[in-house]
């Protein structure tokens, strides 16, 4: 038997995949809107991780893929500096971070 | 070479010089004297939009800095926009902003460093760039969003906008890494050689997810849910700004991305049925949910995400008449919408009130804000003699010449819906008692822009060449 056990392209896409997914599903599900916060950062990385791999597999000669990868960790940073701050600007009038009942605003 | 690279990023230099000026100046200037930063913003924005006006007509256009960047016609055309949407929103927020605390003087420095954002957008030829661009513009505008001290409904519009946008930045990132894999490169040009006409699964999947992320972006239907809430949230001048300039600039990138790098593949040329069935949806579900709404700022809210959706059919056109009706009915868009929302803060700051039934007898409590509200959403519905009237007729025209009669019908007959709830605004206005409001005055930098909207409303609707033609030389710029 001869099993190929090489780590290749598409497990880090299929990695990367599940990352995303599970980011998504937080974003859905979690209750808490820091945790909300960190789901979006998990779909970010998986961002990351396509990025690095496509750029490692395929264009091994340029880097523009990892340029990509550090803009979106900056960007990202500046995005969850701003979250948190949003955090604590509705705490201060609710004393709550559930997203429930964040429903002042509904048609 | 280099320095006649950066001589092509003027604009942007100027602005992003001028937003430090004012943080620096806010920070700086003792707390009685900081009524200065208004003049200050506004007459660097008009030098600014001065020079780009030069330089649509008279500029040397080309890619700059190595592809990465894009000087041309269609690029300025959309500073113009913000340029002129801003100084607008500036201008006519003025007493909006007086009764913030002093500490909120960093809203001008945002709101110039959100322009700057807009015009990376604009002009990016790299969606790297334009990927930087849209962050500095959304993550500025979730601050604006929130910006309202003490007030929980500015601060959950702040939270929602954050969530969800970053949430739809990263589908849109997701996509752009898969476009990466396929064809090495992020530049719109080369991308667009690369793709080939080819369809596999992995170029659905890339086109699908950037669809999405943007779609988020200009509201369009399946994507909209979000805009109601932050409209209704945000402070009225941050609204207006939102749903003028970002919208616009969020466009900006479409058209680009859609004409350059995805005109080749075969995703599209099948998959213009999607975006047509997404531009009538927006368009019949922006004009129907907008009839029940009971608070301005929402009803204008719905009503530009119908104006999205008329839009999108300019862009489903691919051709010059198409991207110029786009760039006409964008540029006009700005002072129909500017109108109402110079109106709506300033009747909202002055009775506390965004409900519409608080804007009853408006016409005899402020007889120039009724006029100018009534201008303006005549015009948004396309009424003839005012400007919106003519950006329709090129937007479906050019829909109908590319074969495609039926969304312009969808058009027309939503148009005639659309009449319906902006004449009934105009109905409390003029006959509705409002007996117990207080009388409103204009007066200032409020009167000014609504007097100017509003002339150049009819202006434009009663002579569009000049701006057709530019809107006509911007888009030869993108189409070849």
């Amino acid at each position: 038997m001869n099993f190929n056990l090489s780590v290749g392209l598409s497990t880090y896409l299929l990695v990367g995949a599940m990352l995303f997914c599970l980011g998504l599903y937080g974003v859905f599900v979690k209750k808490n809107i820091v945790a909300v916060l960190m789901s979006i950062e998990l779909m970010l990385n998986a961002v990351n991780l396509n990025f690095v791999a496509f750029n490692r597999f395929l264009a091994v000669s340029s880097v523009v893929g990892q340029v990509a990868a550090l803009f979106v960790i900056v960007l990202a940073a500046a995005e969850v500096a701003v979250g948190l701050a949003l955090v604590i600007a509705i705490y201060r009038t609710r004393h709550t971070t559930n997203t429930d009942e964040f429903n002042w605003l509904k048609w | 070479m280099v320095s006649t690279d950066f001589l092509a990023i003027t604009p942007e230099i100027a602005v992003a010089v001028l937003a430090l000026l004012l943080v620096a100046v806010a920070l700086l200037l003792p707390q009685g004297a900081r009524k200065g930063l208004v003049p200050l913003n506004v007459f660097g924005l008009l030098g600014i939009l001065a020079y780009t006006v030069y330089d649509f007509f008279f500029g040397k256009m080309g890619p700059v800095f190595r592809g990465m960047y894009y000087h041309d016609q269609f690029a300025d055309f959309f500073k113009i926009l913000f340029l002129t949407a801003a100084i607008l929103v500036i201008l006519s927020s003025r007493e909006y902003i007086g009764k913030w605390p002093a500490y909120r003087g960093n809203f001008y420095a945002l709101l110039t460093a959100a322009i700057l954002g807009m015009m990376i957008m604009a002009s990016s030829a790299d969606l790297l760039t334009f990927y930087v661009g849209l962050e500095l513009m959304t993550i500025t505008f979730y601050i604006l969003v929130g910006y309202l001290p003490h007030d929980g409904r500015s601060s959950e519009a702040g939270i929602k906008y954050l969530v969800l946008g970053a949430s739809s930045s990263a589908i849109l990132l997701y996509g752009i890494s898969f476009i990466y894999g396929l064809t090495g490169s992020t530049q719109l040009s080369g991308i667009g050689a690369q793709l080939g006409s080819s369809l596999t699964p992995p170029i659905i999947l890339a086109t699908v997810f950037l669809l999405a992320g943007l779609g988020f972006k200009i509201s369009l239907v399946p994507f909209h849910m979000w805009a109601p809430d932050i409209y209704e949230g945000a402070p009225t001048p941050v609204t207006a700004f939102l749903a003028v300039a970002s919208k616009a600039a969020a466009f900006a990138a479409v058209i680009r991305i859609y004409l350059v790098t995805l005109e080749h593949q075969s995703f599209v040329q099948t998959g213009v049925a999607l975006l047509l069935i997404l531009a009538a949806l927006t368009m019949i579900v922006g004009n129907l949910v907008a009839i029940p709404q009971k608070n301005i700022k929402r009803l204008l809210a719905f009503s530009s995400i119908a104006q999205a959706g008329y839009l999108m059919v300019g862009v489903i056109a691919e051709s010059v008449a198409g991207v110029k009706g786009v760039l006409f009915y964008a540029m006009i868009y700005v002072f129909a919408n500017m109108g109402a929302f110079a109106v709506a803060t300033y009747v909202g700051q002055a009775q506390g009130s965004d409900e519409i039934r608080d804007y009853a007898g408006l016409a005899r409590r402020s007889p120039l804000a009724a006029a100018v509200m009534t201008a303006s959403v005549l015009s948004l519905a396309g009424i003839p003699p005012l400007a919106g009237f003519v950006g329709k007729f090129y937007l479906f025209s050019a829909v109908i010449h590319q074969g495609y009669t039926w969304i312009a019908y969808v058009g027309f007959v939503m148009s005639m819906v659309s009449v319906y709830y902006y004449l009934s605004v105009v109905k409390v206005m003029y006959l509705g008692e409002g007996a117990d409001l207080p009388d409103i005055p204009v007066h200032g930098a409020a009167k000014f822009t609504m007097v100017f909207t509003m002339l150049i409303t009819l202006f434009i609707g009663l002579y569009p060449t000049p701006l057709a033609q530019m809107a006509i030389s911007a888009a030869t710029s993108l189409v070849k």
